[in-house]
């Protein structure tokens, strides 16, 4: 196809020069890691405000930033197809990891997340949202696309069981995640529109006896409250009136950097990591949030370019999806702030104050740039 | 595992995978743009809603509590009103240090330690953005000394509250109960969001039984605060619901007639209509102060009226278990009519005293001389013992036990209170399972004048008087006439399912002990006859409670007997006669005899009901 060449010309054209050469060297690609930094210092800043000028905070989270872009650079040297070779061993063991804090794990915050290794305390179920789409992808890469009946049924039992093992934590933004994350890998392969079809009416004649016999009583508070914030302003609806007042205050331009006055004072501590979009729009107003959502944007294209232009299948499935999954992340919590999604508790990517989930979204980007410059045809 | 290699078509493939990120591409643009327009429509389209005056102000969103339903009596009387008063509060989030301001405060306005206790522990409960009550009722001059530093002290706050006030204080106390500030144990069952905005909650009695209606819903507005939490405007707000207005069956003045009939005595008077139940008059004295309680009693307080040998905080009227005495003897006469086992005609000789077949014990008559030949009807209006010490023989403890039931005995009436007791009516099975003994004869006798194990609280005398004044129609006694809503003023009238009567009792035999309850106050030898001089019929019936027993041969000597250990004085009564507008029941601790002192109790109340007050 004939935009198709046009890409490989452009990337061809940039190969040349000596900057471009060194960064090739180290597996890194250009336009994906400005705007991952540009991204990573904006959430600086408005950490700052957020967390009432704490320059701890932003030190610490700045550390993490560091920590994560190592990491990415050091996926980024793994060629994929090494990690083609490792799938399965990741994805076992990530899926034993996850039976391991069902049955032992430390309770943080009335979920069972954590496993205490010791040193460090890990989340499996971050090493599945990148576990099961290399999964899914490895399953998919040998056969023909698009996939038959059999492999899908092995997909979504690949798909439902760490999903369901997370749900069960309970930890409802990070099942969607993995969820969405096979989903994409399957859809990429090239699912069948009936089959999506289906599936989509079998989910809403679901939802009936799911909202009635499996949601939890504030699961359903929630999805309510979301709908209609109004009925309860003192209680679970006090969020998202106060992020939405937040957000509208801001108008075109925004109160200015640290002049936020909602922002400061009314959240609640576990909330002013997730709701931070409301003081970055208060601050920089609908300018600002459309540059930020820019970004962002510029980073999913980046990522779906690199998926097109990938060379083996596996590759392409993974880079996809997990592009896709990163556009999910933003949209759930953009929309979660200005009030279109139910408050799930899924933190902004790169800018919200918190470390694991930082660490697993850097190392995905690292296989985005590993996909992107360990391919062996470069020329035209 | 064996694979089938099959040559991958890599053209083809890599067209499915580029259709599938454009239409994905597609997706994301859509999303994107719902996104989008949303953020116009909150930052461009709503800018103004949410935009604020100044930069420094913000907007806040707080709870506006309801204001509590009033409380009537049946003709209109306040008996629990919202009077408005002056409090502290702090709103937390305001507050630079904590400590250092309660200090300046207390240099201010006079704060307690138990005040300090209640504040902090409030403040855990309470989010940041809700004010915590510090001080309550403050003076003009405390407001005033607030109001001139106010401006140096962000977060204090001083609040117009609406205050719960008990215009009838102690004669009410123990029906209407008190409002209290809510506590640990209340949040836990509370509504939190409900009660967002609200203080106190009821404790006790109807105030709490009734809760529910009289708390109403909250209200919330959205407001534009400046830095110090001064409201400028409102930018958008929910009306609260009031609490709904209760029209209770008691009467103000018979209420207080009644606790002035007590004087001196502890005791309890409990006054129906018989026809529907209505609750005319409940009293236990002594009562308390329910104001003191409203904001907080004093540690000290309270410890008095837990340690007052009067038990002033005990609600004698429902929970009170006191032996019936003679005021059974009515109920067995009736029983004995029904089971064949007496007739009116039928007389039995009274010595002074009783004794089984076959044995020595003597039980005694309070006549020491004996009543002589005594037929029912003598038998219930002079208060012959040895008469239904043979009665309650023949019928036996079990049929006892079976025809009481159903006037209500041993079962708690259903009242719309927190709390009441069943009394106890013994029974072989009863005793079998409590006890883990057999029943002995002789406690068949002592049943037979309302003492041994046998248990009645005032009101469960009065609903039994009731079910014989309408002649075996059974009520539900009841406080509340009617729930009604201030605003809309719909009304609503607590429904009930009707009881069984007790309808196995013939007319005539009805008539016979009524009017053996009549002689009671009629005749010249009437235990009652001190009432004959009423304008009105009366029937009724005295008892006399044994505290505590005396040998056999030993004279009862009320004079040389201490007075905590004097007999209970009861009476039970309903006038007039053939119309009973009133039934009642009157119990005087240690008031020595019910003739003498109970019944003429039982006049002044029915005398305030009949004559004072024009039907």
């Amino acid at each position: 196809m004939a935009w198709h060449g046009v890409l490989d010309t452009a990337t061809a054209g940039q190969a040349r020069t000596m900057w471009h050469r060194l960064f090739h060297r180290l597996h890194l690609d250009v336009p994906l890691l400005l705007a991952l930094a540009g991204v990573g210092i904006a959430g600086l800043f408005v950490l700052y405000s957020a967390s009432g000028e704490d320059i701890n905070q932003v030190a610490r989270q700045a550390a993490r930033l560091g920590a994560s872009f190592v990491a990415m650079l050091v996926v980024a040297q793994v060629a994929p197809q090494t990690m083609r070779r490792w799938t399965v061993a990741i994805f076992v063991v990530g899926i034993s990891f996850l039976l391991a804090v069902l049955i032992v794990g430390e309770t943080g915050k009335g979920a069972q997340r954590w496993l205490d290794l010791g040193l460090v305390r890990f989340q499996p179920s971050e090493l599945m949202k990148i576990a099961v789409p290399m999964m899914i992808a490895w399953q998919l890469a040998d056969r023909t696309l698009p996939p038959r009946a059999g492999q899908l049924l092995i997909s979504a039992v690949l798909i439902g069981v760490p999903v369901l093992l997370v749900a069960r934590q309970p930890d409802l933004g990070t099942a969607l995640l993995i969820a969405s994350a096979g989903f994409f890998a399957l859809f990429l392969a090239g699912l069948r529109w009936r089959i999506l079809g289906g599936a989509l009416v079998s989910l809403l004649v679901m939802a009936y006896p799911v909202w009635r016999y499996l949601l939890h009583d504030y699961q359903r508070d929630r999805v309510l409250t979301f709908l209609n914030a109004e009925r309860d302003p003192l209680g679970a609806g006090y969020h998202i009136i106060q992020s939405k007042i937040a957000v509208g205050s801001g108008g075109l331009y925004g109160k200015g950097w640290l002049n936020g006055t909602q922002s400061q004072l009314d959240f609640l501590p576990e909330r002013h990591t997730d709701f931070i979009f409301a003081v970055y729009s208060e601050e920089f107003g609908l300018m600002g949030a459309l540059l930020l959502l820019g970004l962002f944007v510029f980073i999913i294209v980046r990522g779906l370019i690199i998926a097109v232009q990938a060379q083996d299948t596996y590759s392409r499935l993974l880079a996809g999806s997990l592009s896709l999954t990163f556009f999910v992340y933003v949209f759930v919590n953009v929309g979660m702030v200005i009030g279109l999604v139910p408050v799930v508790g899924l933190p902004l990517p790169l800018i919200s104050y918190g470390g694991t989930s930082m660490m697993t979204l850097m190392a995905g980007f690292g296989i985005l740039m590993s996909i992107h410059t360990h391919r062996k045809l470069l020329s035209p | 595992m064996s694979r089938t290699i099959t040559l991958k078509d890599h053209t083809s493939e890599t067209q499915l995978l580029t259709g599938r990120v454009i239409a994905a591409l597609v997706f994301v643009a859509l999303l994107l743009g719902v996104v989008i327009s949303r953020l116009v429509f909150l930052q461009v389209i709503s800018h103004e809603h949410y935009t604020t005056r100044s930069n420094d102000n913000r907007v806040k969103l707080i709870p506006t509590p309801p204001t509590r339903g009033l409380i009537y009596d049946r003709n209109g009387a306040l008996l629990a009103e919202n009077l408005p008063a002056y409090q502290l509060e702090i709103t937390p989030e305001q507050v630079v240090e904590m400590d250092g301001l309660l200090e300046k405060l207390q240099q201010l306005v006079t704060i307690s330690q138990e005040d300090l206790g209640r504040f902090r522990s409030h403040l855990e409960n309470k989010r940041i953005f809700e004010s915590v009550p510090l001080r309550f009722r403050l003076s003009d001059e405390e407001v005033a000394r607030l109001a001139a530093v106010r401006h140096r002290l962000p977060g204090v706050n001083i609040v117009a509250r609406l205050s719960r006030h008990y215009p009838r204080g102690k004669e009410f106390s123990h029906v209407i109960g008190y409002v209290g500030r809510i506590d640990k144990r209340d949040r836990r069952r509370l509504d939190e969001t409900n009660y967002a905005g609200t203080l106190h909650t009821g404790k006790i009695g109807i105030e709490k039984f009734y809760e529910g209606a009289l708390h109403g819903q909250v209200g919330h507005r959205q407001v534009e605060t400046n830095a110090q939490g001064r409201v400028l405007r409102t930018l958008q707000e929910t009306q609260p619901k009031p609490g709904k207005n209760l029209h209770l069956t008691l009467d103000a003045e018979l209420q207080r007639a009644a606790m002035e009939a007590l004087g001196e005595f502890s005791g309890a008077i409990v006054a129906l209509d018989p026809r529907d139940g209505a609750v005319l008059a409940l009293v236990s004295k002594p009562g308390y102060e329910p104001n003191a309680f409203v904001n907080g009693i004093s540690f000290e307080q309270y410890r008095a009226l837990q340690r007052h040998p009067e038990q002033p905080l005990y609600n004698r009227a429902l929970l009170g278990q006191y032996p019936p005495g003679s005021t059974l003897k009515p109920f067995l006469g009736l029983a004995g009519l029904e089971y064949g086992v007496t007739d009116p005609q039928r007389e039995q000789f009274c010595p002074g005293f009783y004794r089984l077949p076959n044995e020595e014990r003597k039980f005694r008559d309070w006549k020491r001389r004996g009543h002589g030949h005594m037929n029912l009807d003598e038998a219930i209006t002079q208060s012959c013992d040895v008469y239904f010490y043979d009665l309650a023989r023949r019928l036996t403890i079990d049929r006892i036990h079976a025809f009481l039931s159903r006037f209500g005995f041993g079962r708690q009436t259903g009242i719309d209170m927190t709390a009441e007791n069943r009394g106890l009516l013994p029974s072989r099975a009863w005793k079998r399972k409590a006890r883990g003994m057999v029943w002995f004869p002789g406690e068949t006798l002592n049943t037979g004048i309302g003492q041994g194990y046998t248990l009645a609280t005032p009101i469960q005398l009065a609903v039994a008087t009731a079910t014989l004044a309408s002649r075996g129609e059974r009520i539900r006694p009841h406080l509340v006439e009617r729930v009604q809503s201030p605003t809309s003023r719909q009304e609503a009238a607590p429904t009930e399912e009707a009881l069984p009567p007790v309808d196995t009792v013939s007319e005539a035999n009805w008539q016979r002990i009524i009017e053996a309850m009549s002689h009671v106050v009629s005749s010249p030898r009437g235990t009652g006859w001190r009432l004959r001089d009423a304008p009105y019929t009366i029937a009724g019936k005295t008892g006399t409670a044994q505290v505590f027993g005396i040998a056999q041969e030993e004279e009862y000597e009320e004079e040389d007997v201490a007075r905590e250990l004097r007999d209970h004085a009861l009476f039970i009564a309903f006038a007039p006669v053939e119309e009973p507008t009133i039934a009642l029941a009157v119990v005087v601790e240690n008031g020595g005899s019910g003739g003498s002192v109970a019944a003429p109790i039982a006049r002044q109340v029915m005398d305030q009901y009949l004559l004072e007050e024009a039907q």
